[in-house]
């Protein structure tokens, strides 16, 4: 009993960790998609964020710094995303792939012309990376049963940016739902020549979803080289970017339940680690390629309508035409 | 798909505005390489050099080509029905499957003559299957089927990765690798070719896949602008409802396209697993499935220019390779970047050019016509 409950709360505890880059880039897609700009760059914009993060902190030991420019990098990838879909009305899919790919090439050309590391950037001390936070008297309440434990192992112990990834969730239903920026940005996604006859620019609208997207894409780039590893690993998104878009729609292009996908593919994740060639009576060894595939598998599903039915932002992939 | 500018004489439009699009790709390509603090005229040598300056180069080259037109033309096809097929990389993955499948029961009992061609059918089939699930929720569920078929690249690598490491790996071995096909499921090398007939040329991955590729290039050209059914699908593509007035049915329409798209994505298994490898491996893709999408961009979904382009990135491939090879600051994955650039450019960014270059040619048949005043 004792063994069983402590396995469940270590295994929620790296559900979190296996999360939260899922949360951010879920939450990133969910601001570009609603605007009506399709990303299935997200995995691309994290890779390079988590690269650019990575190498600035190995140079300068801080990561804040590293913050900063992981931030910067995603963001201006998302401007050059914005610059062939919204300026240039090129088709978003293609601006998407190309970015995916350019992310992919250039991390690890640039990773071994500068640190010769076979791609890799230098191991980083822990000064130079968000460390995890000790919840005050976590030490303390470990002798409660129960609670304790939740406390000191679920709870406490995480680095900041989780706690971040968490925070940007409700952030991110009141920014939709109950700003005037929210409004107009699901205006614009469903229906952009109402806003523009209401007087609003549709591209600075959709040019500044595609940065908070930017943004969001950043800090899980960040927070994958920096905080929850000690430095950049080639391709170390390795598919993170399209299980968040994955999310993003199996939440039906909605927070809470796009945040309740994450959970529960990070979830799946964690899982599928701990049962690595581990024997289950009745099934014998468990496929853990089939927990992986497991999110996708899943999505499918969804998108042909066999649990619900999710309905994109009605202007998604749509260039704005201005008529004269 | 394409909104060609109505302005400007054909020539500039399909000729010199792809060729300007590739040129920016591939001089920002080497502002990376200054970057890098290398120069980028010595790389371009060092790559035409390695990728066509010898047999063995010259076979590489062509080799990679092979695939690029297989993946290309998967991408156009499905291009030309309005779809955007990102799943060229698990169709071609589960094509090889399927011709390893193939090959592994039956390559003691059949000859030769018997086993390549059904081999090459079920990867085609194998890969054909593969996208006609997406395509099907496209069709009749109404879910969208780039996420489909991203989803489904993913599906089919889990796959793989579960069949290899659990069912197909050779007994006794560490690594996730079928047994090597017996020597009548080999497809011949191009140097076995030439040894026949009295030719000797250095040894080359480059295998009979090349012929089928070129076949496959003039018979989709005749698909789509001689068929009806290749009429169907450029309607659909071009107009969806002008096409139901025409009495075509999108949905079929998107079936066909992309179990044409599906099968062609599937023959890289025939190239990489019956051509080369001779055995069912992991990765064998390595890619080639998203580099069809750069060349389908690039060549402007028409064979020919599908051809150019696959021979351009074949160029890039080897050359990058050797460029690797003989520059310890710069590793293959250059390539991957020109690659990017390609789509960014010919792709996202295809007109980008376009006002700048009406401009210029608005002026220059201004002066002409003027020009021409005057002497009258």
């Amino acid at each position: 009993m004792e063994q069983s409950f402590l396995f469940l709360v270590l295994t929620l505890d790296a559900t979190l960790r296996v999360s939260t880059p899922l949360i951010f880039c879920a939450m990133a897609g969910l601001f570009s998609e609603r605007s009506g700009i399709i990303d299935i760059s997200l995995e691309g914009k994290m890779l390079a964020a988590a690269f650019a993060a990575a190498s600035v902190a190995a140079v300068t030991g801080s990561a804040w710094l590293a913050l900063i420019a992981g931030v910067a990098v995603a963001v201006g990838l998302a401007l050059l995303h914005g610059f062939a879909c919204i300026t240039h009305k090129g088709n978003h899919v293609v601006s998407g792939v190309a970015i995916n790919i350019l992310a992919s090439g250039l991390t690890i050309v640039l990773g071994i012309a500068w640190f010769q590391r076979g791609g890799q950037t230098p191991s980083l001390p822990p000064t130079a990376r968000f460390m995890p936070v000790e919840f005050p008297l976590a030490q303390a309440v470990d002798g409660v049963p129960v609670l304790g434990t939740i406390y000191r192992e679920l709870l406490s112990g995480h680095n900041l940016l989780v706690y971040v990834a968490f925070l940007i969730v409700p952030l991110t239903w009141w920014v939709v739902y109950r700003t005037r920026f929210g409004l107009r940005l699901r205006a614009v996604g469903e229906n952009p020549t109402a806003v523009d006859t209401a007087g609003l620019s549709v591209s600075w609208l959709r040019f500044r979803a595609v940065m908070l997207c930017g943004l969001l894409t950043g800090l899980a780039g960040t927070y994958l080289s920096i905080a929850q590893n000690a430095s950049f690993v080639r391709d170390m998104t390795a598919g993170q970017g399209y299980i968040a878009l994955a999310a993003m729609i199996f939440g039906k292009w909605r927070p809470f339940p796009a945040f309740g996908a994450c959970l529960i593919f990070g979830l799946l994740d964690a899982v599928a680690i701990r049962l690595q060639g581990v024997h289950v009576a009745g099934i014998g060894e468990v496929p853990v390629e089939f927990i992986q595939a497991l999110p996708y598998i899943l999505t499918v599903i969804l998108l042909a309508g066999f649990i619900g039915k999710a309905v994109a932002p009605k202007a998604i992939g749509m260039p704005y035409l201005k008529e004269r | 798909m394409s909104q060609a500018s109505t302005t400007l004489p054909r020539w500039i439009d399909i000729g010199l505005i792809p060729l300007i699009n590739v040129l920016m790709a591939l001089l920002v390509s080497g502002a990376i390489i200054l970057m890098i603090g290398e120069n980028p005229i010595e790389a371009v040598q060092i790559m035409l050099v390695g990728a066509l300056g010898y047999e063995e180069g010259i076979g590489y080259t062509l080799y990679y080509t092979t695939n690029f037109i297989f993946t290309g033309l998967a991408v156009a096809v499905a291009f030309h029905a309005g779809l955007f097929n990102i799943g060229g990389e698990g169709q071609a993955y589960i094509g090889g499957l399927g011709a390893g499948l193939f090959l592994l029961m039956a390559d003691s009992s059949l000859p030769s003559i018997l086993l390549l061609p059904l081999g090459l059918i079920t990867a085609g089939l194998f890969g054909a299957a593969w996208a006609a699930i997406p395509a099907y929720l496209q069709a009749y569920r109404g879910s969208h089927i780039v996420i489909t078929t991203i989803m489904f690249n993913f599906i089919a690598s889990a796959l793989m990765v579960f069949l290899m490491v659990n069912v197909l790996i050779k007994p006794g071995q560490m690594s996730p690798e079928s047994r090597v096909f017996l020597d009548p499921a080999h497809l011949p090398f191009a140097h076995e070719v030439f040894a026949w007939m009295g030719i000797k040329i250095s040894r080359s991955p480059l295998n009979v896949s090349l012929i089928w590729a070129v076949l496959c290039c003039f018979g989709l050209w005749l698909f789509i602008w001689r068929t009806r059914w290749g009429y169907a699908i450029r309607s659909v593509g071009f107009n969806e409802k002008a096409a139901v007035y025409a009495g075509i049915t999108p949905a079929k329409t998107v079936m066909l396209a992309m179990f044409v798209s599906g099968a062609l994505a599937g023959f890289v298994g025939v190239n990489e697993v019956m051509g080369v490898h001779h055995r069912l491996l992991l990765n064998f893709t390595a890619g080639y499935g998203f580099t069809g999408i750069a060349v389908s961009l690039m060549g402007r979904n028409h064979p020919l220019g599908i051809v150019l382009a696959s021979l351009l990135f074949g160029v890039l491939y080897q050359g990058g390779a050797e460029l690797a090879f003989e520059v310890p600051t710069i590793t293959r994955e250059l390539v991957v970047v020109i690659q990017g650039l390609v789509i960014l450019f010919s792709g996202a960014l295809a007109y980008m050019s376009t006002p700048w270059v009406e401009w210029l040619y608005g002026r220059f048949s201004k002066r002409q016509a003027e020009s021409r005043q005057e002497a009258a």
